[in-house]
C-alpha cells in the first residue's frame, strides 16, 4: 500500500519502428499498460508507462535487453469539475514542489493525472491536505 | 624558358635559386643535410641518442642513400618532448613561438629564430610570386591570426613582396564580404571550406564576386580538397585558387602552386622531401607514399626525417613556369588515424581522452564526418552508462553541453554531440572502427 507509484521509463532510440518493437516486447511479456506517455529528448525517446506489476514488468523487460528504469510518480484523482487541476497544481506550487511532467488517463467516470515531481513524499502530504484523493499502487 | 620565348618576362622572386638545375640543387641538398646532421648530433641530446641507438655517425653520411640510415622523427617525439626539449637554441635567440593543436591534448610548441622567420617568409614570397601575386595586389587574409601559423605566415609573405595585407583573420563572413567590395582586394587566403562558405553567403545576399569585387585569385590551404571541388569553386566565384601546403612543424604554410596549378613547388634548398613505401623504401618518382621531410636550414627547432603522416608523390619534371624544384602532388591521404576537420587536425585519441574523463560516459563512441555544402561537420556519439541514464531532460542537456564544451576545449573546433543509450552503438571484435568518414570530394 503506497501512494507512490513505480512508473516504468523505457528508453528507445529515435528511429522508425522502435515503438512497434517495444510494443511487441510488452505484448510478448504479457505486460498490460494502464497509462502511457511518449516523450522525446534530442537524444532519444522515452516511453513512460504505468503497469499493474511494475517489479515484474521491469524484470521481464530487462531480460529482453530493453533499457528501462523505475521512476516514482503519484496519481491524482481528478474530479470531473472545472478547476480540479488548478487546486492540485496550485497547492504543489505553493509548497515549492516542481512538476517535471505529467500525463492524464481517464477510464469510464474516472480521470487520473499521473505526475512526476521532484519530491514525491512531500507532494503526497500536500495533496492529501487539500482533500484530494491519490491513487494507491494496489488499485492499479 | 618558354615564358621568354613568347615574349613575357616571367616573374621570379629568387630566380637564381628557383631555376637552378636539378644536379646543383641535389648537390646543395646533400651538403646541407650533412651539415644539419653534424650540427644536430652536437647540439641535440635527443638526436644524438637516436643516432647512437641506430649506430650512425654524421661522418657516415655521404649520399642520399646513407642519409636513409638516420632514424625518423614522429609526431609522438614532438609530444614526448613538450614543450621545448627539441629546441637547439636558447630562448634568447628565439623571436617567435607558435603553438599548434596536438595529439591527446598536448600541443606542439615551435620556436623560430629571425633566420627561421626569414626563410619561412622567403618560401612564401617565392610561392606568391609564382602564382602571379605582386606589390599591386591586396590580400585579404582569412586565416586565423595568433598561435596558429596560417595567419602570420601568409601575412609576412605577402608583405615581403610588397602586397597590401588586410589582416581580417577568420570569421565574421558578412564583414569579409563587405570589405571585399569596399576595398580593391584582389587575392584571398583561407581554407577551401571557408571559400565555399563565402560563395554560399555571397549568393544568398546577392553579391556577385565577379562584378561586385576585384577578387580574382586565392590561396587555399589547411585542409585537403579535390581537383573537382576546386573547379566547382572557380566556376562559381571566378576565383582562381592555388593550393598551399605546410605544417607548423616545418615553419607553417610554406609551399604553393604556381600559375600552372600543377603541384606544390617544394623549395629544395629549404626542404628535402622523401617519399617512402610501406617498407620505408623510396618510392619511384611519381609513385605515392609517405612524406618524410627534413628541413635543411631550420635553426631553432630542426626537423630531421620527420614523418608528417601525409601521403603524396613527387615530380622532378621541370615546371612550365620555369622553376626546377620538385613538385609535390595533391595530398591523397594519411598514414595514421589523424582527421583533418575544417582545417584542424583531430585525433580520435583526443576524443577518447575527453570521454575517459567524464565518469557518466561509457567507453563506446563513434565519430561521423560529413561535408554537406562543402562544410565539414563532425558528430561524436557516446553511450551513457546505465547509472547515469536519466529521463531528466535538464540533466541530459547539461551532460550533452559539458561533453560539447570539453571537446571544443581539446579539439579547438566545435563537434556535434549525441548521447546514446547504453548498449546501442556498434561493438567490434578486435580493432574498433570508431570513425566513419562520409565526406565526398567530387
Amino acid at each position: 500500500m503506497s501512494k507512490i507509484i513505480k512508473q516504468l521509463s523505457i528508453f528507445v532510440n529515435n528511429e522508425p519502428g522502435r515503438l512497434a518493437y517495444i510494443s511487441s516486447v510488452l505484448k510478448d511479456c504479457g505486460i498490460n499498460m494502464r497509462a502511457f506517455n511518449l516523450a522525446e529528448s534530442t537524444e532519444f525517446g522515452i516511453l513512460r508507462t504505468i503497469v499493474q506489476d511494475p517489479e515484474d514488468g521491469y524484470n521481464k523487460l530487462k531480460m529482453k535487453g530493453i533499457i528501462v528504469k523505475k521512476t516514482d510518480v503519484i496519481g491524482v484523482y481528478m474530479e470531473d469539475t472545472p478547476g480540479a487541476l488548478f487546486t492540485a497544481a496550485d497547492a504543489l506550487g505553493k509548497a515549492s514542489i516542481n512538476i517535471e511532467y505529467g500525463y492524464a488517463y481517464s477510464y469510464k467516470d474516472k480521470a487520473i493525472f499521473f505526475i512526476r515531481v521532484d519530491d514525491p513524499e512531500k507532494a503526497v502530504e500536500v495533496i492529501k491536505d487539500q482533500g484530494i484523493k491519490l491513487v494507491d499502487d494496489s488499485e492499479i | 624558358m618558354i615564358a621568354h620565348v613568347i615574349g613575357v618576362k616571367m616573374a621570379f622572386w629568387n630566380e637564381k635559386i628557383e631555376t637552378m638545375p636539378r644536379e646543383e640543387l641535389e648537390k646543395m641538398q646533400l651538403r646541407l643535410l650533412k651539415e644539419k646532421v653534424t650540427e644536430m648530433y652536437a647540439k641535440s641530446a635527443f638526436f644524438k641518442k637516436r643516432m647512437d641507438e641506430a649506430g650512425v655517425k654524421p661522418e657516415d653520411i655521404n649520399s642520399f642513400e646513407d642519409f636513409r640510415r638516420v632514424p625518423f622523427m614522429k609526431k609522438t617525439d614532438l609530444r614526448d618532448n613538450y614543450p621545448d626539449k627539441l629546441f637547439v637554441v636558447p630562448y634568447d635567440d628565439l623571436v617567435r613561438i607558435h603553438v599548434s593543436s596536438g595529439t591527446t591534448g598536448k600541443p606542439t610548441v615551435v620556436g623560430y629564430t629571425q633566420k627561421d622567420l626569414d626563410n619561412w617568409t622567403e618560401a612564401l614570397a617565392r610561392g606568391m610570386t609564382a602564382f602571379g601575386m605582386t606589390r599591386k595586389d591586396m590580400l585579404q587574409n582569412m586565416h586565423g591570426y595568433g598561435l596558429f601559423t596560417g595567419g602570420l605566415g601568409v601575412h609576412y609573405g605577402a608583405e615581403k613582396i610588397g602586397a597590401t595585407v588586410l589582416p581580417i583573420s577568420t570569421g565574421n563572413t558578412s564583414r569579409q564580404i563587405q570589405l571585399m567590395q569596399d576595398l580593391p582586394v584582389t587575392t584571398l587566403a583561407g581554407t577551401p571550406s571557408y571559400y565555399f562558405h563565402i560563395a554560399d553567403v555571397c549568393e544568398q545576399i546577392g553579391v556577385d564576386i565577379r562584378k561586385d569585387t576585384k577578387v580574382r585569385k586565392g590561396i587555399a590551404g589547411g585542409e585537403p580538397w579535390s581537383e573537382s571541388m576546386r573547379k566547382k569553386l572557380e566556376e562559381r566565384t571566378g576565383i582562381k585558387t592555388y593550393n598551399c601546403y605546410g605544417a607548423s612543424e616545418f615553419y607553417g604554410p610554406m609551399f604553393l602552386e604556381c600559375v600552372e596549378q600543377n603541384g606544390l613547388h617544394l623549395w629544395a634548398d629549404l626542404a628535402y622531401v622523401e617519399i617512402l613505401d610501406e617498407n620505408d623504401q623510396p618510392c619511384k618518382e611519381g609513385e605515392r607514399g609517405a612524406i618524410v621531410i627534413t628541413m635543411l636550414q631550420k635553426e631553432a627547432f630542426p626537423l630531421i626525417r620527420y614523418r608528417i603522416g601525409d601521403i603524396s608523390a613527387i615530380d622532378w619534371t621541370p615546371c612550365k613556369c620555369g622553376r626546377t624544384h620538385p613538385r609535390l602532388m595533391r595530398i591523397s591521404g594519411r598514414t595514421d588515424d589523424m582527421l583533418v576537420v575544417r582545417g584542424v587536425n583531430v585525433f580520435p585519441s583526443q576524443i577518447e581522452s575527453v570521454i575517459g574523463e567524464l565518469s557518466w560516459l561509457s567507453p563506446f563512441y563513434q565519430i561521423t564526418l560529413e561535408n554537406k555544402n562543402y562544410m565539414d561537420s563532425m558528430l561524436v556519439e557516446v553511450e551513457l552508462t546505465e547509472e547515469s541514464l536519466t529521463e531528466d531532460m535538464v540533466e541530459l542537456t547539461r551532460m550533452s553541453n559539458e561533453l560539447s564544451r570539453r571537446l571544443k576545449d581539446v579539439l579547438n573546433i566545435k563537434a556535434d554531440v549525441k548521447l546514446a543509450l547504453p548498449g546501442t552503438l556498434p561493438r567490434f571484435e578486435g580493432k574498433a572502427k570508431h570513425v566513419t568518414d562520409n565526406r565526398r570530394y567530387d
